[in-house]
């Protein structure tokens, strides 16, 4: 029996010692981050924040829906400061958990227009992409496409290209529709769509442009990044698909083109909060913003093209300036309209 | 008697680790009691019919694919003799090398409309792309062909195991009596392999319910692909939870049929004669039929997803090596060695207990820590970090009132956590391998060494860890494996800085950037490759020596794997 109490003993010193290690760390310089990023160059980005202010990153880059858990459950003793997504309705979905810390920036605020940030800064928008269509120019003409909801129009049917209807960037679109135009007329675009279908919803939005390219698909919706990293791919095949392959920036009369954001918002429990808005405040300056431009083509928040060429020449569109956080607010309700249309 | 009522250490870490392993389990289904938030009526009206057929109608396909290609390759290798019959005997195991989710990556790539394949086929026959449609791959047909090339080696080494071991004496009486191979193998060889054949098919379909990288790359609505979608898309936690308490219920099933399918079966054999099994000379085209047979097979299940990833690796034009590839490395091994060490360990502790206190209560705590092998990794990991984050706040809470002091977050985030994530999951296919293990050491050997008066520590020591050298080699491999490909849990759970090859995979292939995803996945098929080919050598050392000791197909428990799967004889 001594023996059980040494050891009970001995854990018990370790874990206090642990402990104050573990308090010990508030007071370093650093921040830690959740990020549903999971570009290997952001590694750039956070070098680029040490070397202006000494303070270091530590991340995990995952699963936006396994992390914010993740975050649910390690409640006050979170070592996270700062949650990065690449949609807002999971960042909606962060505040509505109550997870989320208001954070007050003039930088913040006057660098970012204010569709793209909570009224209250609880979330900021980074970068932003378009979800816009694209077309096979030999199959289908064009000029005939102007809007998202001419692609439930049946003179599309068996040509229409898109991934399914889990995937986040799909249910952002559907429920920025439903608040455009209601629950049941977006249902009722969605049914058209599917009625559209080339096939069944596979692979990702690459996947599409390339059924495009060889003639599988004639009309075709994918993020913006995704077709200029194609434009600036050095590949044959990648430089063939981007000749036989026509852009339409959508809504352009009306509300503007559907877009999403790579956003950033500081936790509730952050440890270190301060040093969470230094850190957003950086991915606002000028070098972290050319730096989304350049290396993943993603439009900066501040304005502009970033010094992108291949965004250049994709061109200036105007965007749909609803407040992105209705994309959280009707995702629930987009995905059973996807399940009851039979978007897979 | 007394013995066995009498607190012991080794019941003691067999109830702890059982209490330990199966709470995760028992948290998911926890929410069964929960009120969710309506959107069962949804599911049940729209989707979840479709779950239901696809996971069966997967299920269906795969059982059957692995059964006819994991029988037929096992006969052969075991039977016959053909050219290049040495090779495949162990090439046939090379796909567990390869991460189903890689597997889909590489088919995709190869077979889609616009890949290699169709377009090479209308280059030749100056086709247009509406005249040629091959079925689409990425499809349920093809998720049914990437889980067969993926997991027959499952059934492939169990059964390969018992018709070298238990069949081989019965079978030359067979060829006594004039049977030929044909004959041979239905009437005698299945019959008396079929215990064998489920155990190796309840482990490949596990595999397949548990699957989510492959299924959701495909665009294949499982069972599982429903439990995600439920839980992010729809944001209710509780009804996903509750479709997973719902995958159990597959699972149970799978585990009852498999216990029920060997109901009969003896275990361990009190002779030791060591027989070599005669193999018949194949004469003629059926020489390279054979060869086609296990060819196919190899070629499917690692020769071309190795070779896909190969050029997707060279079409990337300029080459760099990844800054942190070596860490990606270390960071795989390290957890991969420190998880099959702790479960092959707890596994050696916890069937010592099993056998030496044959009690109920032990029996069913052998069970549950095993129950974890069939749930989506993610959930797992949820079901890990709901009560290890609720241990820590709780202590934390604890410690500040009583010492003013804060201890953080202790597990919650850290490498052991992730560890400990990986045991729920795995544990069960080391517990498989020891426990059928001993399960061929005659218990007449233990009544020994204890009338000579060896206590459990002792036995242990002296007994059972010698004799079981071989079989803990087998299942600290296996999951060595398995740790490796492991990817939902080490993305939730995993610490700050700290990528894995798998995690590097998966963050490439999400991005739509396979090509850069083919280094860290074909990494990942190099890495695993060694401890197969260590696993291929004990296949081959024991063809040599033959049954030294009749195996069960399976153990007291699932019999899930078993060294019975590799025919690994404890010396």
């Amino acid at each position: 029996m001594r023996y059980w109490l040494v050891i009970s003993a001995l854990v018990g010193i370790g874990v206090l010692a642990l402990g104050s290690a573990a308090r010990a760390a508030e007071r370093e310089r650093v921040v830690n981050i959740y990020s549903a990023r999971h570009y290997q160059t952001d590694e750039q980005l956070y070098a680029g924040f040490t070397k202006a202010t000494g303070i270091e990153v530590k991340w995990i880059e995952g699963d936006q829906d396994g992390l914010l858990e993740r975050i649910r459950n390690e409640g006050r003793n979170s070592p996270a400061d700062l949650f990065i997504t690449v949609d807002a309705g999971r960042l909606w979905r962060a505040d509505q958990s109550g997870l989320l810390a208001e954070v007050r920036s003039q930088v913040l605020e006057a660098r970012i227009p204010a569709s793209l940030r909570h009224p209250q800064g609880r979330w900021y928008g980074l970068a932003t992409r378009a979800r816009i269509i694209f077309y096979n120019r030999q199959l289908v003409d064009g000029e005939q496409i102007k809007t998202y909801e001419d692609l439930a129009d049946p003179r599309w049917q068996g040509l229409v290209c898109i991934r399914s209807s889990s995937n986040i960037y799909n249910l952002s679109l559907l429920a920025s529709l439903i608040a455009h135009h209601g629950a049941a007329a977006a249902e009722a675009w969605a049914a058209g769509v599917v009625a559209n279908f080339a096939r069944d919803p596979v692979g990702g939005d690459t996947d599409q442009l390339r059924g495009l390219a060889s003639g599988e698909c004639g009309i075709a919706l994918a993020n913006t990044y995704y077709f200029a990293r194609l434009m600036r791919s050095k590949a044959e095949r990648d430089q063939a698909l981007v000749k036989a392959v026509g852009v339409i920036f959508p809504n352009q009369n009306g509300r503007g083109a559907h877009v999403n954001i790579s956003g950033a918002a500081v936790l509730r429990t952050a440890p270190h909060p301060e040093n969470a808005r230094a850190f957003l405040e950086y991915l606002t300056s000028r070098e972290a913003q050319v730096y989304f431009a350049t290396v993943n083509n993603e439009y900066p928040v501040v304005g502009g093209f970033g010094g992108n060429k291949t965004l250049r020449k994709l061109g200036a569109f105007k965007a749909d300036t609803i407040n992105i956080a209705v994309f959280g607010e009707n995702q629930a309700e987009a995905q059973r309209i996807f399940d009851r249309v039979g978007w897979k | 008697m007394a013995r066995r009522l009498r607190f012991s250490p080794l019941r003691m870490v067999t109830l702890v680790s059982a209490a330990l392993f199966a709470l995760p389990v028992l948290t998911v289904v926890w929410h069964i009691f929960l009120p969710s938030d309506g959107n069962w009526a949804h599911l049940a009206a729209t989707v979840l019919p479709r779950y239901v057929t696809n996971s069966l109608v997967l299920m269906l396909g795969v059982g059957a694919g692995v059964l006819v290609v994991g029988v037929a390759t096992a006969w052969l290798v075991t039977a016959c003799r053909f050219p290049g019959r040495r090779i495949f005997e162990w090439a046939l195991i090379l796909p567990l090398a390869v991460p189903t989710y890689v597997m889909a990556y590489a088919y995709t790539d190869f077979f889609q409309f616009s890949g290699p394949l169709q377009s090479g086929l209308r280059g030749l026959t100056g086709w247009g792309p509406q005249d040629l449609h091959l079925p689409e791959i990425r499809s349920l047909g093809g998720a049914i062909l990437v889980f067969i090339a993926a997991l027959f080696p499952y059934v492939y080494l169990v059964v390969r195991a018992a018709f070298l071991q238990r069949s081989a004496g019965i079978l030359e009486t067979g060829r006594t009596l004039g049977l030929g191979p044909g004959q041979l193998f239905r009437r005698l060889a299945v019959p008396l392999a079929r215990p064998a054949m489920v155990a190796g098919l309840a482990l490949a379909l596990m595999e397949t319910l548990a699957d989510y990288g492959a299924v959701s790359y495909f665009g294949v609505q499982t069972f599982t692909t429903g439990i995600y979608r439920t839980w992010f898309s729809l944001g209710d936690r509780v009804a996903a939870s509750q479709l997973s308490a719902g995958l159990l219920g597959f699972v149970v099933l799978l585990l009852l049929l498999e216990r029920w399918s060997r109901r009969r079966a003896r275990y361990h054999r009190a002779d030791a004669g060591a027989r070599r099994p005669a193999r018949f000379d194949l004469q003629g085209w059926h020489r390279y039929g054979a060869a086609v047979v296990c060819g196919l097979p190899v070629l499917m299940g690692f020769v071309l997803p190795a070779l896909v990833l190969l050029s997707m690796l060279l079409s990337l034009g300029e080459f760099n090596w990844p800054s942190h590839y070596g860490d990606w490395i270390s960071n795989t091994l390290l957890l991969g060695l420190v998880t099959a060490t702790v479960a092959t360990g707890l596994a050696l502790l916890i069937g010592s207990a099993l056998r030496l206190g044959r009690s109920r209560v032990l029996a069913v705590a052998g069970r549950l820590a095993g129950l974890g092998y069939a749930i989506p990794g993610s959930i797992i990991a949820v079901g890990v970090l709901i009560p290890f984050a609720a241990f820590d706040n709780g202590l934390d809470s604890w410690m500040r009132e009583v010492f003013g002091l804060s201890t953080g977050l202790l597990l919650t985030g850290t490498a052991a956590g992730l560890v400990f994530a990986y045991l729920v999951r795995f544990l069960s296919v080391s517990l498989q391998t020891v426990n059928s293990g001993f399960e061929r050491l005659s218990p007449s050997l233990d009544a020994a060494a204890q009338s000579l008066g060896a206590g459990e520590g002792r036995l242990l020591r002296r007994l059972h860890l010698p004799l079981l050298k071989g079989t803990l080699l087998t299942a600290f491999l296996l999951v060595f494996v398995d740790v490796m490909k492991e990817l939902p849990a080490t993305l939730i759970m995993r610490p700050f800085n700290f990528d894995t090859l798998a995690v590097t995979a998966h963050n490439f292939a999400i991005d739509e950037r396979l090509a850069e995803a083919a280094l860290p996945s074909l990494t990942i098929v190099a890495v695993g490759l060694l401890p197969v080919i260590i696993l291929a050598r004990l296949i081959a050392t024991s063809s040599t020596v033959a049954a030294a000791g009749e195996a069960g197909p399976g153990g007291p428990g699932f019999g899930l794997a078993g060294p019975q799967a590799m025919g690994y004889q404890g010396k």
